[in-house]
């Protein structure tokens, strides 16, 4: 009966090995900042990612040509030390600070950069945000122009970047892009290491896996490198010791957590050991929002419900007014959402500089458009006209059953309830809620298989083109089928348009079209729902919600009392608990400053 | 014994196969892809993204692929890249000619491409494994010594008390107990972190909300079987003996009366190891269990079927082991006449 102590030993040291291979690596000591990344992200390759998740991963590890300032988005240089745009705005060329290094060491020349975008634009490297760079002379028919092998039929000279020397890089566009700089500080933009790739391709011949990635294996040009990663746990990066603007660099290690759990995550921030989370469940939104370290700001999002204009009875302009009048959005804004939201007549969210957006026709006129009336009874009663001269309601044809289409979500849920009922209320109309699993709901959305469905669009740049360009005839993102040529035409104009007020006026004129034909039902623009510890320091709310980790430090106390002090007296700034190192963390040349500062001589000479 | 090992591997074989059948066909025929996305991409980047997983073919090829163990991709190294760092048509002596699950290949991962399949699941499977394992340390102490208080004194207050607590602790979704014990022990009295794997004290506050529903369980099955147990005939012999009561419980009683706990077991430690998504989720530990879930909703289809297939290995397994056991404890029962 040996073979008891023969299995009471092999488990026991099957949970040994366990415990070893389950703990492994998680010895390492805190991180100087930890924050939610709330998943796992798709790769640490920037050409082949998307999402926001993964965008603040690649701000860490790579870099490009320009980065945004953390507060007015501005670009602020990073591999570029200048620029010039030439009068017409159709070449753009950047000269390369010398100093910039490779995470091994290597020099980062123009040549790099070549390499980088021909792997980016080629067909076979599949980068979903290829399109980005197709702004370029020949990029779109080098990336789409196939042969049967799937190889680009042009060569990469055809594209027009170039590099006259080691240190400059040129751009040719086939239209002024007023927003190319903001595409530069994108990071599907930001260079790869080919000698880091081909080695890897060298040593591992066949794999599935993308090797080069591998933290012992990846070479970035980025503020930090890769040290530690387990999947769906986290990312722990390191200052790189090559990054050529390292001694402003403050944080030594981050951790990137993916937590995907609402409650968890809050859990985590509360009990100090994330320091930055970037989403909050909306049950919890009024407890937060009188807290300092929760301030929502607006965000370059739109939510909207998408209307099927092919099938009837909302190919009738009037009944899609109609449906769009009476939505409650104040209500919707005030009892569902709660934490900073607007309610939007526009598709177009507000804050971006230069525009004017273009709202939809309503009882009574805004004097902000920023803060649109609605839910007014004059747009009821407007509404309920509009549907009789339809010839829907009272004594007319009956209004068929109409499906409100979403994605599960309890948030979406509640809105589409407070939708269905307004419809049902003011306008008779039988509405009723379908929601479909996100891969399905997607599909259903593309094939025009809806009557109305939830949908939402996050800018990709500052700039009302993101969203105007949405709904031009045939875009893979219209998924209304809607189709109007003056529309087009605008939009294809304001591409052209080299003044920035007239390429703004033609944007406008778009979106006002657009307002009038309603293939989408405008509800209301986002916020941003970053709560992080007040003595995170360098880290702004802005309209993108994009960060980048150069400008990161640790407030000290002294610092903090100071940010205290000039607080609004608005019962929005209660102080809470600042977690944190209290001593704050600067970087090397910060510190350098301060001691300068407080040295009395050099004092004087600072002034 | 050989002979029943023999043919519960028969029987693995074709559970296996049809596990793998049935899954793969479920999973195609569910709308949507794994590179759909809320924004739509360019036609010709898709079809090239698809084309690199073979998305392209038809569905028998793929599945004749994933399968193997002969390596239908002559453009295999189209996830391999040339020397100028693009994916590349590639073929020759250093392109596997096995491949597939057969030969011990689950594929890439379509939704995390850093990462093959087999790296994911040795990830994750040691953290779900020493997960479980606590967590039916957890259960079987706390049940089984539940359940002998309770058959040595049936109808007592303590019997009546510890059934209702077990009554509790299987209506209670365990998210809830977790709930509950964050508020508790994370909130109230700052004992424990509250999320995160790492250290043992990360891993006392998910293990025990785990195991809490399967120790409600087996301190009913103990009770149970040990009521029957004490009053059988060899019982009284033991204590005609003269033996202590302690004795006759620990080495005659519990022998016997643990033979539904044993059988339970091996149901339990593959519900623990599957059902361990919702506490993962809540206390954050990168388990397998929150891939089951989530290669689903991606439909990450290389990932679904490895843990799929993992998980069937799993149950097979336990349940193979847990008959071996009883026959150890139980002399009466016989592998042969199955």
């Amino acid at each position: 009966m040996n073979l008891r102590a023969i299995s009471a030993l092999a488990l026991l040291a099957l949970v040994l090995a366990a415990a070893v291979a389950a703990t492994r690596g998680t010895s390492l000591p805190p991180a100087d900042l930890v924050f939610n990344n709330g998943t796992e992200i798709q790769t640490l390759d920037p050409a082949t990612v998307t999402g926001i998740p993964e965008g603040r991963v690649m701000r860490m590890l790579h870099e490009g040509l320009v980065i945004s300032h953390p507060k007015t988005l501005e670009p602020v240089p990073a591999l570029a030390e200048r620029w010039d745009i030439s009068d017409d705005g159709l070449v753009y060329t950047f000269y390369l600070r010398k100093n910039a290094r490779w995470s091994n060491g290597d020099p980062l020349t123009s040549a790099d950069l070549m390499w980088s975008y021909e792997r980016f634009l080629s067909p076979k490297t599949a980068a979903e945000y290829a399109y980005q760079l197709w702004y370029v002379k020949g990029a779109r028919a080098f990336t789409l122009d196939v042969d049967a092998n799937g190889d680009p039929v042009h060569p990469f000279s055809t594209v027009g970047i170039t590099a006259p020397d080691d240190y400059t890089v040129r751009f040719e566009l086939d239209a002024p892009t007023a927003f190319f700089m903001e595409i530069m500080a994108f990071y599907a933009q930001f260079p790869v290491n080919r000698k880091c790739i081909e080695e890897a391709q060298r040593d591992f011949p066949s794999t599935w896996r993308q090797e080069w990635v591998k933290p012992e294996r990846l070479v970035c040009n980025g503020p930090y490198i890769v040290e530690f990663r387990r999947i769906n746990d986290r990312i722990r990066v390191r200052k790189n010791p090559y990054y050529w603007n390292r001694d402003e660099i403050a944080l030594e290690t981050i951790d990137v957590l993916a937590v995907e759990s609402y409650t968890t995550m809050l859990n985590m921030y509360l009990t100090g050991e994330v320091h930055y989370i970037d989403r909050i469940a909306s049950n919890v939104v009024q407890d937060l929002v009188p807290r300092e370290d929760f301030v929502p700001e607006p965000y370059l999002g739109s939510y909207f419900y998408r209307v099927n204009v092919t099938k009837p009875p909302c190919d009738d302009k009037r009944v899609r007014r109609a449906l769009a009048l009476v939505i409650p959005r104040r209500q919707i804004c005030e009892m569902i959402t709660k934490s900073g939201q607007l309610p939007s007549l526009s598709l177009v969210p507000p804050g971006l500089p230069g525009y004017t957006r273009a709202s939809m026709r309503t009882a009574a006129t805004a004097s902000d458009a920023n803060e649109p009336v609605t839910d007014a009874a004059a747009d009821r009663a407007e509404a309920k006209r509009l549907m009789a001269e339809a010839g829907f309601g009272p004594g007319g044809k009956p209004f068929p059953t109409l499906e409100i289409h979403y994605n599960t979500s309890e948030a979406h849920r509640d809105i589409a309830l407070v939708i269905a009922d307004a419809w049902s209320r003011e306008l008779g109309i039988d509405a009723k809620l379908l929601n479909q699993e996100w891969k399905v709901y997607l599909d259903t959305q593309s094939n025009l298989g809806y009557d109305v469905s939830r949908s939402a669009w996050i800018g990709d740049y500052a700039d009302p083109n993101t969203f105007i360009d949405l709904f031009v005839t045939g875009g893979e993102n219209n998924k209304t089928g809607w189709s109007n040529a003056e529309y087009d035409r605008l939009v294809r104009a304001a591409a052209r348009e080299l003044d920035p007020t007239q390429r703004m006026a033609l944007l406008g004129a778009a979106e006002a079209l657009l307002m009038e034909e309603l293939p989408i039902l405008p509800i209301y623009s986002y916020a941003t729902q970053d709560v992080y510890s007040p003595r995170f320091g360098g880290f702004y709310s802005n309209l993108k919600d994009e960060h980048f980790p150069q400008f990161w430090y640790w407030m000290d106390d002294r610092e903090l009392a100071a940010k205290r002090a000039a607080y609004p007296a608005d019962g929005l700034h209660t102080l809470v608990e600042a977690t944190g190192p209290r001593a704050g963390l600067y970087s090397p040349a910060e510190r350098a400053r301060r001691a300068a500062a407080s040295s009395p001589e050099s004092a004087g000479q600072a002034r | 014994m050989l002979r029943f090992l023999i043919r519960r591997f028969i029987w693995f074989v074709i559970t296996v196969f049809t596990v793998m059948l049935v899954s793969f066909t479920l999973m195609r025929s569910v709308r949507g892809g794994p590179f759909d996305g809320e924004r739509a991409i360019d036609p010709a980047i898709k079809a090239n993204i698809e084309a690199r997983y073979h998305l392209d073919w038809p569905i028998w090829r793929q599945f004749a692929h994933y399968v193997g163990p002969f390596n239908l991709d002559e453009r295999r190294a189209l996830f391999v890249t040339d020397d100028a760092g693009f994916h590349v048509v590639r073929t020759g002596p250093d392109v596997d000619a096995f491949g597939g699950v057969l030969a011990g290949d689950f594929g890439p991962s379509f939704k995390y491409k850093d990462f093959s399949v087999n790296d994911i699941l040795a990830q994750s499977l040691p953290i779900s494994i020493l997960l479980g394992l606590m967590a039916l340390m957890f259960a079987l102490a706390l049940g089984v010594s539940a359940g002998i208080a309770s058959a040595l004194r049936p109808g007592s207050l303590l019997d009546v008390s510890l059934r209702l607590a077990a009554t509790a602790g299987i209506a209670l979704p365990n998210f809830v107990i977790a709930s509950f014990l964050i508020i508790l022990f994370v909130f109230m009295i700052p004992l424990l972190p509250v999320a995160g794997w790492g250290s043992i004290r990360h891993m006392l506050l998910p293990s025990f909300c785990l195991g809490l529903v399967y120790a409600a369980y087996i301190a009913r099955l103990t009770r149970t079987g040990m009521l029957e147990v004490l009053s059988h005939d060899y019982i009284r012999t033991a204590h005609a003996k003269g033996l202590a009561p302690r004795t006759v419980v620990m080495r005659h009683a519990l022998k016997g009366g643990l033979l539904p706990v044993v059988s339970y077991l091996g149901p339990a430690t593959a519900g623990i190891l599957t059902g361990s998504l919702v506490i993962e989720r809540i206390f954050f530990i990168p388990g397998t269990g929150s891939h089951f879930i989530n290669s689903a909703l991606n439909r990450d289809y290389t990932l679904a079927m490895g843990v799929t297939i993992l998980y069937t290995v799993l149950v097979y397994a336990l349940n193979t082991i847990v008959d071996i056991a009883y026959t150890l404890l139980d002399p009466r029962i016989s592998l042969e006449d199955e």
